[in-house]
């Protein structure tokens, strides 16, 4: 187990190094951030104080042991724009971004998986059926529009949903949170389903599938053989099986939805770290995106050794550890 | 003799599938007393392994049971409404599958997997559904009963597979147990004891036993009495000495004659020609005609059931009444 936790925080870390180094360069060949940053008007000694300042004068591969000095100590850089670490910057912009990001992902498997087993189980049904139709709509209508549509039938049509921004906050443990209020809640219901939506109908039918291959496995047909009650069958038998692939894409889209926020973020002018790396890139904030990118690399290194730990739990037969 | 454990009377098992309508089991009648063993005989798609879950009650749609009756101690079990066959399911009636790497859910414990088989049937506390589990353990012959059953599938050869499935079975002291073909994905020796085993349990508890097979060697050496299926009806049944030493229908003659046995060897492996046909598209009047040396144009009618010899019936116009080698 410690062994193969370190292996894999060796292999994260090499992960990470790569990252850092096609990152830096991919950001450092598009634009010139000091032509955005600088006013037109400004002179040539003006200009050059700034280049110096921003430490752009350096030759790339002087920058770049430069960032990855910093970031050994926990220093990512400084906005070119907010003149703030750009980690502190992302860091104020997250909550935002995650409270909508699990609440999309809560929906997901909260919906999702009853609909999928039901689709599973009664796949003739109309309920069935219609389940299958609308999951074809959740992944295949582009984000923005749904949206959009959204914004226009529950804000301007029937004026139930608030369409922009967080609304009121309460403060936890030293962060805002919208999900603590009523206004919040509120603000947070349309972002949310939104995002939300493609990930149910892969869920849903992915579920689905999982049910209707399982349904005929001789070890299910063996459990109705030892007379179990229909419920035991499905929600011991079948669900822990199908609960491994399920859990593999649960994982894999938490990440994509903290880091593809971008979109519905734009929509619906939540100030999360996806409308904050649109605007950084507006501006070539170079050091942010840069910062960004890296959180995104991070998180997912996280996300995939906690399924790989969920996977010991669920899936006897995958052992970490080479015992016996 | 007593009164049969089950007594099955013109079952007949059909699939509506779309290209029309597949008579899997299609009339077959027999009966199985307490403590005596029926080798359900066949090829591939004959029928048996539909008997078999027709009687359990697990016959997946489109599959339903058209007609006839299943007498499983007077009660006819066509009529039961599914929980009272979830009642009798593992609790008097038990089967076991044909493949041991499938039967057992993987990603749960061998006690989970038993225990849950002991709940379902009886109210006891988890101690007394433990120690059930171990104790069945035990009598399939599963060394160190009380560690294997922390075990998980994986952690077992097939063979112990198996008899982990037995002994699920043998929980509740089934009075019938099916069994699939239980040994057909076993190697040779494991089949043996596996054989042993599950005879000596029988005959001790005095369980029926339907043990469906296409080995006629299994048969011989375990079952009292033997009933071949062919295309979804029962071409011959009898004893078992008496039908393996004795078949009168050419299929059943046919079936013997491809073994492969020491007396022949060097000359060609002798076999039945042609293929079996599809259910859906069976030959008017006797289903074998097409593949038989002796078929005929009376062949072409329904063959009625005869019993030349009592005890030994068959669906055949032209029996093979000598006694062959």
């Amino acid at each position: 187990m410690i062994t193969w936790l370190l292996r894999r925080l060796f292999q994260a870390l090499l992960v990470v190094l790569a990252m850092t180094v096609i990152v830096f360069i991919g950001v450092n060949v598009i634009g010139d951030p000091v032509e955005i940053l600088i006013s037109p008007d400004a002179d040539q000694a003006e200009r050059a104080r700034a280049i110096i300042a921003l430490g752009l004068d350096k030759p790339l591969w002087e920058q770049y042991l430069h960032f990855l000095y910093g970031a050994l100590h926990g220093d990512l850089g400084r906005s070119f724009v907010y003149n703030e670490p750009a980690l502190r910057l992302i860091g104020s912009r997250m909550p935002a971004t995650m409270e909508l990001a699990v609440t999309a992902v809560l929906l997901s498997i909260v919906i999702g998986i009853p609909l999928g087993l039901f689709a599973g189980l009664k796949p003739n049904s109309f309920f069935g059926r219609a389940a299958m139709a609308g999951s074809i709509l959740g992944f295949s209508l582009p984000t923005f529009w749904v949206g959009l549509m959204l914004i226009m039938v529950f804000a301007v049509q029937l004026g139930w949903l608030p369409s922009t921004g967080r609304g009121h906050t309460a403060e936890l443990f030293g962060i805002q949170w919208s999900f603590l209020t009523r206004d919040g809640l509120a603000h947070m219901v349309m972002p949310a389903t939104n995002l939300a939506l493609g990930n149910i109908a892969l869920v849903l039918r992915l579920t689905r599938s999982g049910v209707r291959e399982n349904l005929t496995m001789d070890y299910v047909k063996f459990a109705r053989a030892k007379g179990l009650s229909p419920t035991r069958v499905v929600f011991v038998h079948v669900l822990k099986n199908i609960m491994i692939p399920i859990v593999t894409v649960i994982g894999l889209e938490f990440g994509s939805v903290i880091a593809f926020a971008v979109v519905t973020e734009s929509v619906f002018a939540w100030p999360g770290m996806g409308k904050l790396i649109i605007d950084s890139i507006n501006v070539l904030d170079r050091p942010v995106i840069v910062a960004y990118l890296m959180m995104i690399v991070f998180l997912f290194i996280t996300i995939n050794l906690a399924v790989d730990l969920l996977y010991t739990v669920l899936d006897p037969r995958v052992r970490l550890e080479t015992k016996e | 003799m007593s009164a049969p454990t089950l007594e099955v009377r013109d079952l007949s098992t059909h699939f509506e599938t779309r290209a029309g309508v597949v008579r899997a089991v299609d009339g077959v009648s027999f009966t199985v007393s307490s403590g005596q063993v029926l080798g359900l005989v066949g090829e591939s798609g004959s029928g048996k392994s539909v008997t078999g879950f027709s009687i359990i009650g697990l016959v997946d749609p489109p599959g339903r049971i058209a007609g006839g009756s299943i007498l499983f101690k007077g009660r006819d079990l066509t009529k039961l409404t599914e929980p009272e066959l979830r009642d009798l399911r593992g609790n008097r009636i038990a089967m076991i599958f044909q493949d041991p790497m499938m039967t057992l859910n993987p990603v749960l414990r061998i006690d989970t997997q038993m225990m849950e088989t002991v709940f379902a049937h009886a109210k006891v506390s988890a101690t007394e559904a433990r120690q059930r589990s171990r104790d069945a353990l035990g009598m399939v012959g599963i060394p160190s009963p009380d560690e294997r059953l922390r075990a998980y599938p994986h952690q077992f050869s097939g063979g112990m597979r198996q008899r982990v499935a037995i002994a699920i079975a043998l929980l509740h002291r089934p009075d019938l147990i099916i069994a699939d073909e239980p040994t057909t994905a076993l190697d040779v020796t494991i089949q043996a004891q596996i054989l042993a085993e599950v005879q000596k349990l029988a005959r001790e508890a005095g369980t029926a036993l339907i043990w469906i097979t296409h080995d006629l060697s299994v048969v011989a050496g375990l079952a009292d009495d033997i009933a071949v299926m062919y295309a979804g009806r029962i071409v011959e049944t009898g004893r078992v000495a008496t039908v393996l030493d004795r078949p009168m229908h050419p299929y059943t003659h046919g079936l013997i004659g491809s073994v492969p046995s020491r007396n022949r060897r060097g000359s060609r492996l002798r076999q039945i020609p042609g293929m079996t046909p599809s259910l859906l598209n069976l030959p008017v009047g006797c289903a074998f005609r097409t593949r038989c040396a002796r078929a005929d144009a009376a062949c072409e009618a329904d063959p009625p059931i005869t019993e030349p010899v009592p005890g030994h019936a068959l669906r055949c116009f032209h029996p093979q009444l000598e006694v062959t080698a």
